[in-house]
């Protein structure tokens, strides 16, 4: 394995492994408030209980999601001194601004999570509110900085088309660049998506084991309305960043749509397999005109194919396409069962408890994951051979130190333990609100919680 | 008015000064964990995950704005430490992330005493060997062998030789010493506040061997700052301060005087990491990074500066109202009673 190789699969690592964490710091928060709002208007002391198992549960996750984000700050420097040395100065903005976010999170959750008794609830759930919001902005921030990587603004290039003109660079306008919009608004969304799916999913198969619970029946009210909510609007943001991908991106359309040849009214592929060796793609569904439609507005509009770009320019269509393929079909099954449930709970007029809905819930749980590990590959390897699009290529950007393949192997470890551990925690916790005297261990374990601080 | 670049160089010793007093308390508190003894260790060891609980992962941050504030604005430098130190700085970021998920892991696992256990000794020994590390990085940088040159670099000659491993013991002497004071103060039961004042004592005297060691192996290892420490009367008069903080903050402790000491120690901390960014100025990395040589646009640090001044009016008062909040009055507090209310058993 070579050196450019094993680090790009430990960033990835790094990366796939962090957003896990980072999406839920961005929707546990939203759950939390809500939850602690409806305590403060109803009284009903179920709901302050719910905020507190959440917040309970969330701290490890977010503990977790801090180191993970230290070690990728350090893995800029230390796997891409290249890509640093010459953007630090035009986009390394928003990564200071993200860390400032992430310290007022940190600060806020330390009250939220240990100030229940010390502070009056008025002002905590405020505590509460500002740790979603900094928490919403630290990942816009962020994903500003990607979008720049897409959308290389706010600097020249000298005569010799590769060295940065030092006096040229505006970090204003790298930072909002023409991507950053609809970037965030991708991400901010399925942050919120898959946090809310992923607590669905947990306690609607609470649910169908403690039909009777009013815990987990206020639980998946609350963390349904939020994961219905983002499953309709994500479509209309998916849109919008495709058009966006079309116009200034057209490699990356081109392979995550398996369109080898420049074609005017290119059809959509639903499936299919890229082959790199024959330049097709074989098995596909094709819909005629769609992707032009899609992509420009126009059935009859020229969508560029692979085959017009470089050999040595050209994404992976096989891993981009495959990806793409898996976040749409994710996102579409999210859809589904949120229009499904969305139904039956009109019809019941209250939080769905039918079997069958709840099973739906509960498959659907790792959905909206699945999907963002799925789209942030497609971003990712839809931009190589670039680190930074038309101006820098990712193997320029790697550092010299040898034998990368040590760290990485490292790291992966390290990530397999943290997550089994995790895994082990919460099930732990997620048990705690099981079976009949479920109230009772839950009351025991938050005095413990008292007493401890 | 010190150029724009210097100003910034500035906010990013503020900002490594408060790591170390905060952070390096955090990681003292992990050491004397690993050497909890006696009849009141598990107190010591409560004592101790009680006062790093609630703001853990909010001092952590300060190194990320130390890491961010040099990729902005001094990108080259930031570069050429990461490839020079890739081993080191790997070495404490496994070090960190182990330490601060065997903590959360600890507190959150169920309350067994082979579980605590296991948890709390990957906690203390990771907490242990990361300053080490850490001052590794730093004794490296002061010591002027980090070159840019690819034809004399090495991956391990900056870090692996004797003064840079001298100053990464120092900085483990250090933390391990203004933890023991902190804890003196937090500590309410008499027992225990015996037990940091013992476990402070011995990390002075640690810092006073490792200090004097530090200093003659700079001489060959690091002669820019031996020089910056020496050169001139006001090198002279500062170290004779520093010194002099370290003393009146052993007296204190001596005498009992848990919240006096604490002021002294902070001052010995903060005047021991300025000192040494002052003795290598203008240099970010001695002999061949000065800060103007790295600094990134007039634009792009006048952006940070901007946002630096936000966050600082946004955060301070913040970080002030944690603390205020779970350390009570006595967090800030110079001159009080020291004797513990109550003797519990």
């Amino acid at each position: 394995m070579d050196d450019l190789l094993s680090a790009r699969l430990g960033f990835a690592m790094s990366l796939g492994f962090h957003i896990i964490f980072a999406a839920i710091g961005i929707g546990m928060p939203m759950l939390m408030v809500i939850a602690e709002l409806q305590y403060i208007r109803t009284r009903d002391e179920m709901y302050l209980t719910l905020a507190k198992r959440w917040a309970k549960g969330s701290a490890i996750l977010f503990a977790i999601g801090a180191v993970s984000g230290t070690i990728i700050a350090f893995q800029l420097g230390l796997l891409w001194p290249g890509f640093m040395r010459y953007a630090g100065s035009i986009i390394g903005m928003p990564f200071s601004l993200e860390g400032s976010a992430f310290f007022t999170e940190a600060i806020f959750l330390g009250i939220y999570l240990y100030g229940w008794d010390k502070i009056s609830p008025k002002l905590h759930v405020l505590t509460g509110g500002i740790v979603a919001l900094s928490g919403a902005v630290s990942g816009i921030f962020v994903v500003c900085a990607n979008a720049w990587m897409n959308n290389p603004e706010g600097f020249k290039l000298l005569p010799d088309g590769k060295t940065v003109d030092f006096n040229s660079i505006d970090p204003f306008a790298a930072m909002f660049n023409r991507g950053w919009f609809h970037q965030t608004l991708h991400m901010t969304l399925a942050a919120y998506l898959a946090t809310g799916a992923a607590v669905v999913g947990i306690h609607a198969y609470m649910l169908i084991r403690n039909r009777e619970s009013s815990f987990h029946r206020k639980a998946l009210g609350i963390s349904l309305g939020m994961m219905a909510v983002t499953a309709l609007l994500q479509p209309i943001s998916g849109h919008i960043s495709a058009q966006h991908v079309a116009k200034y991106q057209p490699e990356k359309l081109a392979a995550l749509e398996g369109q080898w040849e420049t074609k005017k009214g290119a059809p959509l592929r639903i499936g299919g397999y890229p082959d790199v060796e024959t330049e097709t793609t074989k098995y596909a569904i094709e819909i005629p005109y769609m992707l032009s439609i899609l992509a420009f507005n126009d059935p009859h509009a020229e969508v560029k194919g692979l085959k017009a770009f470089p050999k040595d320019e050209r994404p992976n269509p096989l891993i981009v396409h495959t990806a793409f393929q898996i976040m749409v079909g994710c996102g579409s099954a999210l859809i589904g069962i949120a229009l499904l449930a969305l139904f039956v709970a009109w019809r019941q007029k209250g939080v769905p408890d039918n079997i069958w809905v709840l099973r739906a819930l509960v498959a659907g749980a790792p959905l909206g994951f699945i999907a963002i590990e799925a789209g942030w590959t497609v971003t990712e390897c839809g931009r190589q051979p670039w680190i930074i699009y038309r101006v820098l290529r990712t193997a320029d950007a790697v550092t010299p130190v040898p034998n990368l393949i040590i760290p990485m192997i490292t790291f992966m470890f390290l990530y397999l333990f943290l997550a089994a551990v995790v895994v082990a925690l919460l099930k732990r916790q997620i048990a705690i609100t099981d079976g009949p005297h479920a109230m009772d261990r839950i009351h025991r374990d938050e005095k413990r919680d008292l007493h401890h601080h | 008015m010190p150029p724009l670049e210097d100003i910034i160089a500035g906010a990013m010793l503020v900002a490594v000064t408060f790591y170390a007093l905060l952070a390096g308390a955090d990681f003292g508190g992990g050491v004397w964990d690993l050497f909890a003894t006696g009849p009141r260790a598990q107190a010591q060891r409560d004592l101790i995950s009680d006062a790093i609980a609630p703001i853990w992962e909010a001092n952590h941050v300060w190194l990320i704005l130390v890491i961010t504030i040099l990729f902005v604005a001094f990108p080259t430098a930031f570069a050429t430490i990461m490839i020079s130190l890739h081993i080191p700085l790997t070495l404490s970021l496994m070090g960190i992330v182990l330490r601060g998920a065997a903590f959360t892991f600890r507190h959150y696992d169920v309350h067994l005493d082979n579980v605590q256990r296991r948890w709390g000794r990957i906690f203390a020994i990771t907490s242990t060997i990361t300053p080490i590390t850490l001052g590794m990085c730093i004794g490296a940088i002061a010591s002027g062998k980090i070159t840019d040159d690819p034809a004399h670099a090495s991956f391990f000659s900056a870090w692996l030789n004797p003064f840079a491993i001298s100053v990464g013991f120092l900085s483990l002497a250090l933390f391990s010493f203004i933890a023991a004071v902190f804890l003196a103060v937090e500590a309410k039961d008499v027992g225990l506040k015996e037990d940091f004042r013992k476990r402070a004592l011995v990390s002075a005297g640690a810092i006073f061997i490792l200090a004097w060691v530090s200093f003659f192996l700079a001489a060959e290892g690091a002669p820019r700052v031996r020089a910056g420490l020496t050169g001139s009367t006001w090198a002279m008069i500062y170290h004779s301060a520093t010194g002099l903080a370290a003393t009146a903050a052993i007296f204190c402790i001596w005498t009992r005087r848990y919240m006096i000491a604490r002021l002294f120690a902070t001052l010995q901390l903060v005047l021991i990491v300025w000192g040494w960014a002052i003795s290598q100025y203008p240099y970010l990395v001695p002999e061949t990074i000065t800060i103007s040589d790295a600094a990134a646009p007039p634009v792009t640090l006048k952006f940070l500066f901007w946002a630096l001044a936000a966050g600082a009016a946004l955060l301070f008062p913040s970080f002030y109202y944690l603390y205020r909040l779970f350390k009570g009055k006595a967090a800030f507090s110079i001159i009080g009673d020291d004797s513990p209310p109550t003797n519990p058993s």
